[in-house]
């Protein structure tokens, strides 16, 4: 393998974790619901993914738990705010605290022991390909489902009904809910499908990017996460442009560290999140096209009137 | 954001400690933590020091830690409330917990503090360090004999003197084989960030180097190495389940002979302000089984091992250049024990500037 397909795959992932639990929260987001309980998702994700690889001895399983895991989470987030109308920003809060306190008892016995990793693809002729062979058509299968679940919501909520009526919804909930529309369990589906790609996003830190359960082991990425989906004006293409911005600067200042550039070490570990920083910049100087996006209902809880 | 909310998750963790009552008559010890015990490298080992003196004392103490306290002002809110919980002895085990033990150690003058790595001390404020650079010296010595590409990755945290001296070292354990052997160093800016530890070994194999060595705490880059098949060392504990084919050695810390004694001498009333550097020769510092090397390599490790151990060899003793080129220790002598604490300074041959 050359240095830059090294490099490139290193990139990909780093970004690929972000851009999964990104994706969720966008929709959750685009249906007018803050949910900061990304990071303690993906911690149960990771665990309980890691666990169930650990028992059954397949890491599809354990990925398969740990979106249900993650999706059980973002329930309990979505009974909270969603039916007892509880603030968001605290209750999202509680359930990053809650996710880090019961994942490191859920994994105190999974600690210590090298895990199972999923495969890479591998097709015939294709992976074989020189140069593109193992970038293109060799990565590790979530790899390619981030990248699908991005076109996807990216497809739903431009062009599809269902897609408006999310919009609608984060929109303006009392419009959208005097048009018929149930904001409640609207909201509930968008909730659900946040939390099933955080658990995915924890399954590939435990099952793909360092097999092992370590507490703790998400390291702030949820925040990342959730910083990126502002950071792309609620649209998919840009999240995924976000994502791999982020995880490319990040490798990338290593890299120069590695060669032995003598930048300091310092400057390189903030890079990601000046460039970052800097892409908000330039795209607020648009203000029509961010305010056109954003979710007008953001955060607001909904109590229909009966 | 990401460090408001650690800090929320400390104040939370903190004021979920302060619900457990202590016992009246028993010695309070607390422990503060920079990770999570289950993270299998430095806090584990500290935990695995916790449950010795529990196991030992525990009739006689009681022991409460608080895990993932950030460096900073969190640690002295966390510090604070363990010492009005009325702890007696205190551990805060991480360097970046120095100022803040200190602050409220003025404000707790009867309650002892003891500080690991750091090097400012008071009358109620002890510091202890391991010399883990002896470890980091046989490791150096391995790597040069096992290493093809004649070039190791060194994954870094802080640029502090801690760490800066196990560079040093591993790198004049590795010159004493081969002189021209050359040291990559990428710091990630984190004690704990599995995903970033394993970035930055994937990206160091990448560039060449076939021997991985950290002074981080996660056994990531131990794992992405064996997947690589490239040669690992375990740092703080044993990892060689990590890597089976991979790991050469572990360095391994133990905490527990210190922490019993300390709290021992805080019981009888013997404690003082000391400050205490323990290398191999008071077990406080400990190598792992030497597997996957030829049975010279093994041999060689054992002895330099031995001699440490016995004080013929010091890792530091000169001559000793700095990188740039001046001496810092002439032939028969060592570095000066002040210049190896407050260490920031390469040696020569360290690709990589400080």
């Amino acid at each position: 393998m050359s240095a830059y397909e090294a490099i490139i795959l290193t990139i990909i992932t780093a970004s690929t974790p972000l851009l999964l639990a990104a994706i969720g929260e966008l929709v959750v987001e685009r249906s007018g619901v803050l949910n900061l309980g990304i990071e303690g998702m993906m911690v149960m994700g990771a665990v309980s993914g890691f666990a169930m690889a650990q028992i059954t001895g397949s890491a599809w399983v354990g990925i398969l738990m740990a979106m249900v895991a993650g999706t059980a989470m973002s329930l309990l987030f979505a009974f909270m705010t969603q039916t007892l109308v509880t603030n968001q920003v605290a209750t999202g809060l509680s359930i990053t605290l809650l996710g880090l306190g019961l994942s490191g008892l859920i994994g105190s016995g999974f600690v210590g022991m090298p895990g199972i990793k999923l495969g890479y693809v591998s097709i015939p002729v294709l992976t074989d390909l020189p140069y593109v062979g193992k970038l293109v058509f060799g990565q590790d299968p979530l790899v390619y489902i981030s990248l699908g679940l991005t076109v996807g919501v990216a497809y739903v909520l431009k062009r599809t009904r269902m897609g408006l009526i999310i919009r609608a919804v984060g929109q303006n909930h009392d419009s959208a809910h005097a048009l018929g529309y149930s904001v409640i369990k609207v909201r509930y589906a968008c909730i659900a499908f946040g939390g099933m790609t955080s658990g995915l996003a924890g399954a590939y830190l435990s099952l793909v990017y360092t097999p092992q359960w370590i507490e703790n082991m998400t390291a702030g990425r949820g925040w990342i996460a959730l910083a990126l989906v502002v950071f792309s004006t609620w649209l998919p293409g840009r999240l995924a442009a976000g994502a791999y911005l982020f995880g490319g600067v990040w490798i990338l200042g290593l890299y120069a560290q590695g060669m032995g550039m003598g930048i300091p070490s310092q400057l390189l570990s903030s890079l990601p999140y000046v460039a970052t920083i800097l892409a908000l910049i330039v795209i607020s100087t648009n203000r029509r096209l961010s305010v056109i996006n954003t979710p007008a209902s953001l955060g607001r809880g909904f109590v229909p009137d009966r | 954001m990401k460090k408001l909310f650690t800090a929320a998750a400390a104040v939370a963790l903190a004021s979920a400690m302060s619900v457990s009552a202590f016992a009246a008559d028993k010695l309070k010890v607390g422990f503060i933590y920079i990770g999570p015990p289950g993270d299998h490298g430095w806090t584990y080992q500290h935990d695995q020091g916790r449950l010795a003196v529990e196991a030992k004392l525990g009739d006689k103490v009681e022991t409460v830690f608080v895990e993932n306290v950030p460096e900073g002002p969190d640690a002295e809110r966390t510090i604070t409330r363990l010492a009005r919980q009325g702890a007696g002895l205190i551990y805060t085990t991480s360097f970046g917990y120095m100022d803040p033990t200190l602050k409220v150690a003025k404000k707790f003058p009867d309650v002892k503090f003891e500080h690991a790595t750091g090097y400012k001390r008071a009358d109620n404020v002890a510091t202890y360090s391991s010399r883990f650079y002896e470890g980091r010296y046989v490791i150096g010595q391995i790597a040069a004999k096992m290493s093809k590409t004649g070039t190791a990755g060194y994954i870094a945290s802080f640029p502090i003197p801690e760490v800066v001296r196990g560079i040093n070292a591993f790198l004049l354990g590795a010159q004493t084989v081969n002189p021209d052997f050359k040291l990559k160093v990428v710091w990630v800016n984190s004690w704990f960030d599995p995903g970033k530890e394993a970035d930055a070994a994937k990206v160091l194999i990448s560039q060449g180097a076939d021997i991985i060595t950290q002074h981080t705490d996660s056994t990531a880059a131990v794992q992405v190495a064996a997947e690589q098949g490239v040669y690992a060392f375990g740092q703080a504990s044993d990892m060689s389940a990590f890597g089976p084919k991979t790991v050469l050695t572990s360095i391994i810390d133990d905490w527990a002979p210190y922490y019993i004694a300390r709290t021992e001498a805080a019981l009888n009333g013997t404690w003082e302000s000391t400050d205490t550097f323990g290398g191999m020769d008071s077990g406080m510092v400990g190598m792992g089984a030497f597997e996957n090397m030829p049975a010279d390599v093994k041999a060689m490790a054992e002895a330099t091992t031995a001699a440490i151990t016995s004080g013929e060899l010091h890792p530091f003793a000169g001559p000793v250049y700095k990188q740039d080129g001046t001496l810092a220790a002439a032939e028969g002598e060592t570095v000066a024990i002040g210049d190896l604490l407050g260490m920031n300074w390469y040696v020569q041959g360290v690709d990589d500037k400080l």
